[in-house]
């Protein structure tokens, strides 16, 4: 970690281990996806994920919520082992949240419904006290004037930063983001990489794949590089956009910077 | 001499741009095909609503209570014979005395629903819930009687209008949430649930309504146990909302696929679990896609109750049938008809406004 960074001196980083990934497999059919992941996440840690498209980079996280099934090793979430059991899944998503390129807003709810829904209908939560919280999270990714319109009715920046507040909502502590700019004209990338910024000051772990490499080099305290299925290369920030290690690292990073 | 530039007034428009003959112009004679269109279609009306009109309003007798009365203008609609009959076509052969039954059963019906309509009143859900669940209890009681002092009024003498609504009503609030399960069924992972309703949808929907009733009327009876006895009504209510059912779970399957995975998927990650992604999330959305699909087999389903009549069953159109064959009001079918159409052409009308009014009302401006 780069100590003339104020900010990321800020975040620490502890010893507990939030997600734990041994040796683990993926097929679709008979295609192999994900070949032999190993990773270790601790608390604290912003984990930046980058590869060329098809990598792998959207399964591999899917999987630590079970979004995706995998079919050979290990995945461990704050102690809790993902396997078939519906009452793992149930408390590993409870720790798990997750923020799509596509937003993936509720079209037929509010804003403030979107961010209620989960805590009225999984924690249940009185109404009044689940409006209460998603207020405070959208004061937080300061959109609380939006709260009584509908998703359709926003700007693409805003929605995202709905869907940041409507995951927070449910307290997690990892935090999830496949690629949540990519889908957003440029005018409103920085508002959406803004509410990242402060939720990893606030020392939240988080695992982002994103093509943004000026977010990964002030916020994250490692990168990860993935192609054809595998974790290619990784290293701290610097080191990694400085002195990359494998040719596919360096080719890759040719062609996005 | 200076020169002086003085502005003309503005020239009104050309007088064949504005106005009644602008209009003319512009919709009805802007070419010669069109021109052509106007006069042939304008023939036509001239053929068809003057003697319509004569026949059914100015020709027509109104008054009378035996079909003596209509042989005054036989050019005219015997509007007589509906009048003499209405009773028979609104409640069948259900005893007169006890017509304020059915009256009080719909009265309340209506005045439970004119709240659903209000936009500020707040029990929504609730009255929903009543109507659906303990409306039909009460009704039934009401028609049926033989409990608190009211006099026994067997099944087979249920008929006209009111037969017909309870038969459509019974279809549509049964066939609905079945056609769900179904079509959920039907998209579901698990391999049994899945072939179950598949055989299920693709059997009912691959055979005519008629021969569903038919069944219900001949057939189930030899299959059930020696002394069971099971309503004719009932049976032929049974097959009617299996099949109806197996349409819907059609239209809703269609809703169901124009869900992006990304809404499942943001459900999931939230914590919900399968049931209520689908009753929270999935389900509001797919079925506002199909209104017009639900709507569409609502009212296809309304006129197929008609079909009940061939299993000796008297709905409306069954009872004006009866009406214009009696020998007393022989010949007056067309009037019979007209009726029947007016009557059913209000209803599903109805249907048809309300479900769009109901679309614009949960477009919540979603593009898509
Ligand atoms: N449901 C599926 N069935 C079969 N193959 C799939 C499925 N989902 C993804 N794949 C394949 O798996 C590979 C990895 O997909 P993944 O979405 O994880 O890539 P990615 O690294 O996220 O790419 P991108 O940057 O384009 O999002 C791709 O080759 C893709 O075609
Ligand atoms: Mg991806």
């Amino acid at each position: 970690m780069s100590e003339s960074d104020p900010n990321k001196a800020a975040m620490s980083v502890s010893d507990h281990v939030m997600i734990e990934i041994r040796g683990m497999h993926k097929w679709y059919g008979e295609f192999h996806v994900l070949k032999e992941i190993n990773l270790i996440v601790h608390k604290g840690e912003r984990i930046v994920v980058c590869g060329p498209s098809g990598s792998g980079k959207s399964t591999m996280i899917r999987c630590i919520n079970r979004l995706e099934e995998h079919q050979q090793g290990d995945i461990i979430v704050d102690g809790v082992e993902l396997t078939d059991d519906l009452k793992h899944i149930d408390q590993v998503r409870k720790e798990v949240g997750m923020v799509f390129q596509h937003f993936n807003l509720f079209p037929h709810l509010t804003v403030l419904e979107n961010c209620c829904l989960a805590l009225i209908w999984v924690r249940k939560m009185p109404r009044r006290k689940a409006e209460e919280v998603g207020m405070h999270y959208l004061e937080k990714v300061r959109i609380p004037e939006q709260a009584k319109k509908y998703p359709g009715q926003l700007s693409g920046g805003q929605q995202q930063r709905v869907a940041i507040a409507r995951s927070l909502c449910m307290s997690p502590n990892i935090m999830l983001f496949d690629e949540p700019t990519s889908a957003l004209d440029p005018e409103m990338i920085k508002e959406v990489l803004d509410t990242m910024i402060e939720l990893a000051e606030s020392g939240m772990t988080m695992l982002v794949i994103t093509h943004e490499m000026g977010f990964a080099k002030t916020v994250a305290n490692r990168v990860i590089f993935m192609d054809e299925g595998e974790i290619i290369e990784e290293n701290d920030p610097e080191a990694f956009f400085t002195t990359p290690q494998s040719d596919r690292t360096k080719l890759f990073l040719s062609q996005i910077m | 001499m200076p020169l002086v530039h003085t502005p003309h007034p503005d020239l009104p428009p050309p007088i064949t741009n504005v106005g009644v003959i602008g209009w003319l112009r512009q919709n009805l004679f802007s070419s010669w095909i069109n021109t052509f269109w106007t006069l042939l279609a304008s023939y036509l009306i001239y053929l068809t609503i003057p003697p319509l009109i004569n026949w059914a309003i100015i020709d027509a007798n109104w008054i009378g209570d035996s079909r003596a009365s209509c042989d005054a203008n036989q050019s005219g609609a015997c509007w007589v014979f509906i009048a003499a009959r209405f009773d028979q076509f609104m409640y069948g052969f259900y005893p007169e005395s006890e017509y304020w039954r059915v009256n009080l059963a719909a009265i309340l019906l209506l005045a439970m629903m004119t709240p659903l309509f209000l936009e500020r009143f707040h029990y929504k859900a609730w009255l929903a819930a009543a109507i659906l669940f303990v409306y039909p209890v009460v009704a039934y009681t009401l028609f049926a009687g033989d409990v608190f002092g009211l006099m026994d009024v067997e099944t087979s003498r249920w008929g006209g209008l009111m037969l017909t609504l309870v038969l459509s009503g019974v279809g549509i609030v049964a066939s609905l949430p079945i056609g769900i399960v179904l079509a959920l069924g039907r998209r579901s992972n698990m391999p049994i649930v899945k072939s179950l309703s598949i055989v299920f949808i693709e059997l009912w929907r691959g055979v005519p309504l008629i021969t569903v009733l038919f069944m219900a009327s001949v057939m189930l009876p030899l299959f059930l146990p020696e002394g069971t006895h099971l309503d004719k009504l009932l049976r032929a209510m049974i097959g009617i909302v299996l099949f109806q059912s197996a349409y819907m779970a059609e239209v809703v399957r269609g809703g169901l696929q124009a869900i992006p995975r990304g809404q499942y998927e943001a459900a999931q990650a939230l914590g919900l679990s399968y049931w209520k992604s689908m009753g929270l999330i999935i389900l509001p959305q797919a079925l506002k896609l199909v209104i017009p699909g639900i709507v569409n087999t609502f009212i296809a389903l309304f006129k197929d109750t008609t079909l009940v009549l061939i299993i000796g069953l008297f709905d409306l159109l069954a009872m004006i049938q009866a009406g214009f064959v009696d020998a007393k009001w022989l010949g007056f079918a067309i009037e019979g008809y007209v009726v029947a159409a007016l009557i059913y052409w209000i209803f599903c009308f109805s249907m048809s406004r309300y479900s769009q009014s109901l679309e614009k009302k949960l477009n919540t401006g979603h593009a898509r």
